[in-house]
């Protein structure tokens, strides 16, 4: 059992009781909701006349069916323009604040919880969304949940949770160039196995971990889930605290927040289930070749063989699935489509990576280049610094906010065999809204890289060009 | 107050092979724009069972009325919707056997009154026999002695969580009640919070 680990200390500061059953009541902090997992939550508490318990301690937004091209109401798909008005006719009903299209701080729910300031260390968070993880980046425990949690969120502000044991993931040393934080996640995943993390929250802290922004962590807590681990978390530090600083529902008793916050972290001499530690200079470009996150190879390598593999029943479905070669190089898989956006790689800093690539460059004839801001803030930002004109320029499509291709509920799909350079987080069959669209998971430089190259390339290649 | 206990599960079984099978595969994500559940069980597994190729065991007249399933390791891996645990209980299913779960799947099946239950591969490799020898024969699982019977066979073992047993036993695997029971500790957990006011 872990003992004085953030996790031990937020989950006893939130513990209601324990229940009959073993279980812990778990207070909820912080509570984002969102379009797709929410309306069925609202309708059981309607029908049985209930109110939201906590309605100044939830927050909603709409991000996976909205259209990033066209975003004028009504929406063109009818479903998706009804999944909409429910969300707008609920929170209205319940008094739940809507980060909606007109409000310039819509998004993805993972991006503006930490822009707007609500996401901060020491909370639990809980959303109908499995990369709620994404949120532990600020030393928060924050739980992906099904719709009946939903439910018993917004009635009760509480939910019924088994301890997880904690490992702790250090990072050590320093990433090269052109090796980014999606890189990292990706390796953990490609160690531990996508089922290494079940029972487990992930602490991810060393060296490399203390040098990343804010959202490079992020997209490490985002891919937590990925690796089996419901949540994994960093401890909060004076990055974290800058970053919080003057956003808009930063704590006005900043030296209360910063007592808090700091009493939270760790102890030195804390006590983990498990440790994992990975240099941080033998990390590579990382890219997928399969059908799950952790069907994955660095650049340098070539696919795998069947033969060789733990699981030899999975890799020959992926090979079947993908129609790749066993031992082929990923610099010979050619690409039809590049996404740049979702909850793991649709930030700022993102976006700055990957247009230092595509400056006064082309995107290759062959391929259809996508990028997509996480949010409106996101957007704005990004055209204040002139980011959306060297997209353009190189003939990439920059697009209005949402989830968009990360999982294809709106209108934007792969069609019939594409393969897709993506910087989002599930290769999974199907993902991308064509049953048989294949995606390769890498970093949105990694994808930059290979829009203009036509093919999967290694960006460390471009970068020691320049 | 209706009894919401689950001590016994009775069905035949259907196998779902392979690793890693994720919420997307359960049920693609073109079906989760509905406000409902309601039609979620017939999109089960969708996209492997179109096609002229396919021969899902789900439309096998084999396993024709199955409501077990018996899967491998981390079965429900992905996303928290509870969209893919809703398709399996309204396709008619009442209990998944497997090597092991998603996190965060698990919880959902447990909350919709779905009883998983883990197995060893030797337990797991005489079930898929079991199936394969007589597809329509009887199965029970015993919550309580956390067992699996095949007709004519002795009682398996099988793991199931000890809240998620004790969960199904009483009858609170759907929790609304008891967590709303602690409205007054609630209200004073939040208080102790430094940030509920900030
Ligand atoms: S961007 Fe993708 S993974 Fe993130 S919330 Fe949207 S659909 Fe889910």
């Amino acid at each position: 059992m872990s003992q004085r680990t953030l996790y031990d200390k937020v989950w006893d500061r939130h513990t209601v009781g324990t229940l009959s059953t073993g279980m812990d009541q778990l207070l909820i902090g912080l509570h984002l909701v969102h379009e797709v997992t929410s309306p069925q939550a609202f309708a059981s508490l309607r029908e049985r006349q209930q109110p939201v318990a906590f309605p100044d301690r939830t927050i909603a937004t709409m991000d996976h069916i909205v259209p990033t091209d066209r975003i004028s109401r009504p929406f063109s798909d009818p479903q998706a323009e009804l999944m909409a008005a429910t969300l707008e006719a609920n929170t209205r009903e319940f008094g739940i604040r809507l980060m909606d299209m007109a409000s310039g701080k819509q998004g993805i729910v993972h991006m503006i919880g930490p822009e707007l300031g609500l996401t901060q260390p020491g909370m639990t968070i809980a959303c109908g969304d499995s990369h709620t993880s994404t949120h532990g980046a600020f030393g928060s425990l924050a739980f992906g949940i099904g719709t009946t949690d939903v439910r018993n969120v917004l009635e009760t502000q509480t939910m019924a949770l088994s301890r997880l044991k904690v490992r702790r993931i250090r990072i050590e040393g320093a990433l090269q160039r052109g090796v980014y934080a999606k890189d990292v996640i990706l390796r953990i995943i490609a160690d531990l196995g996508v089922k290494g993390g079940l029972g487990y929250a992930y602490e991810y802290s060393g060296a490399v971990i203390e040098a990343l922004s804010m959202e490079g962590r992020m997209t490490i807590c985002n891919m937590s889930i990925e690796g089996g681990a419901r949540i994994g978390y960093i401890n909060p530090d004076d990055t974290t605290f800058a970053y919080i600083r003057g956003r808009e529902y930063a704590p006005r008793d900043w030296d209360a927040a910063l007592a808090y916050w700091k009493s939270i972290r760790s102890d030195e001499d804390a006590v983990y289930d498990d440790e994992w530690v990975i240099d941080g200079n033998t990390i590579e470009p990382m890219i997928t070749w399969g059908i799950n996150p952790g069907q994955s190879i660095t650049i340098s390598d070539s696919l795998p063989h069947v033969a060789d593999a733990a699981d030899p029943k999975s890799f020959q479905d992926a090979f079947d699935f993908m129609a790749f070669t066993e031992g082929q190089s990923p610099e010979s898989l050619a690409i039809d489509v590049a996404f740049i956006g979702s909850c793991t790689n649709g930030r700022l800093s993102d976006l700055r990576e990957a247009a230092a690539i595509f400056r006064g460059k082309r995107v290759h004839s062959r391929v259809k280049a996508v990028v997509v801001p996480g949010s409106q803030q996101v957007a704005r930002q990004a055209e204040a610094e002139g980011l959306d004109r060297i997209f353009i320029e190189a003939g990439a499509e920059w697009r209005h906010a949402g989830c968009s291709m990360c999982l294809a509920m709106n209108t934007d799909r792969l069609e019939g065999r594409q393969l897709c350079a993506s910087s989002s987080n599930r290769n999974f069959m199907g993902r991308q809204g064509s049953p048989t669209g294949r995606t390769l998971l890498m970093s949105p430089a990694m994808v930059a890289t290979a829009a203009v190259y036509g093919h999967v390339y290694d960006v460390r290649k471009v970068l020691n060009d320049d | 107050m209706i009894d919401a206990s689950i001590h016994r599960v009775t069905g035949t079984a259907v196998p779902i092979e392979g690793n890693d099978v994720d919420t997307d595969q359960i049920v693609p994500a073109r079906f989760l724009k509905e406000i409902t559940f309601d039609r979620m069980g017939s999109y089960l597994f969708y996209d492997a069972r179109q096609g002229d190729s396919a021969n899902h065991p789900l439309d096998n007249p084999r396993y024709a009325g199955a409501s077990i399933m018996l899967v491998d390791h981390n079965f429900g891996c992905g996303s928290s919707r509870e969209h893919a645990p809703q398709a399996i209980r309204r396709a008619g299913f009442k209990a998944l056997i497997g090597a092991s779960f998603a996190e965060i799947f698990l919880g959902n099946c447990r909350s919709l009154g779905i009883v998983t239950a883990t197995a060893d591969a030797a337990v797991l490799a005489q079930l898929a026999d079991a199936i394969q020898q007589q597809p329509q024969t009887q199965w029970t699982i015993d919550v309580a002695a956390a067992t699996v019977t095949v007709a004519g066979m002795a009682a398996l073992p099988v793991r199931i969580k000890d809240a998620h047993q004790q969960a199904f036993l009483a009858g609170t695997w759907d929790e609304l009640i008891v967590l709303k029971a602690q409205e007054a500790a609630i209200r004073e957990r939040a208080k102790s919070l430094p940030y509920f006011s900030w």
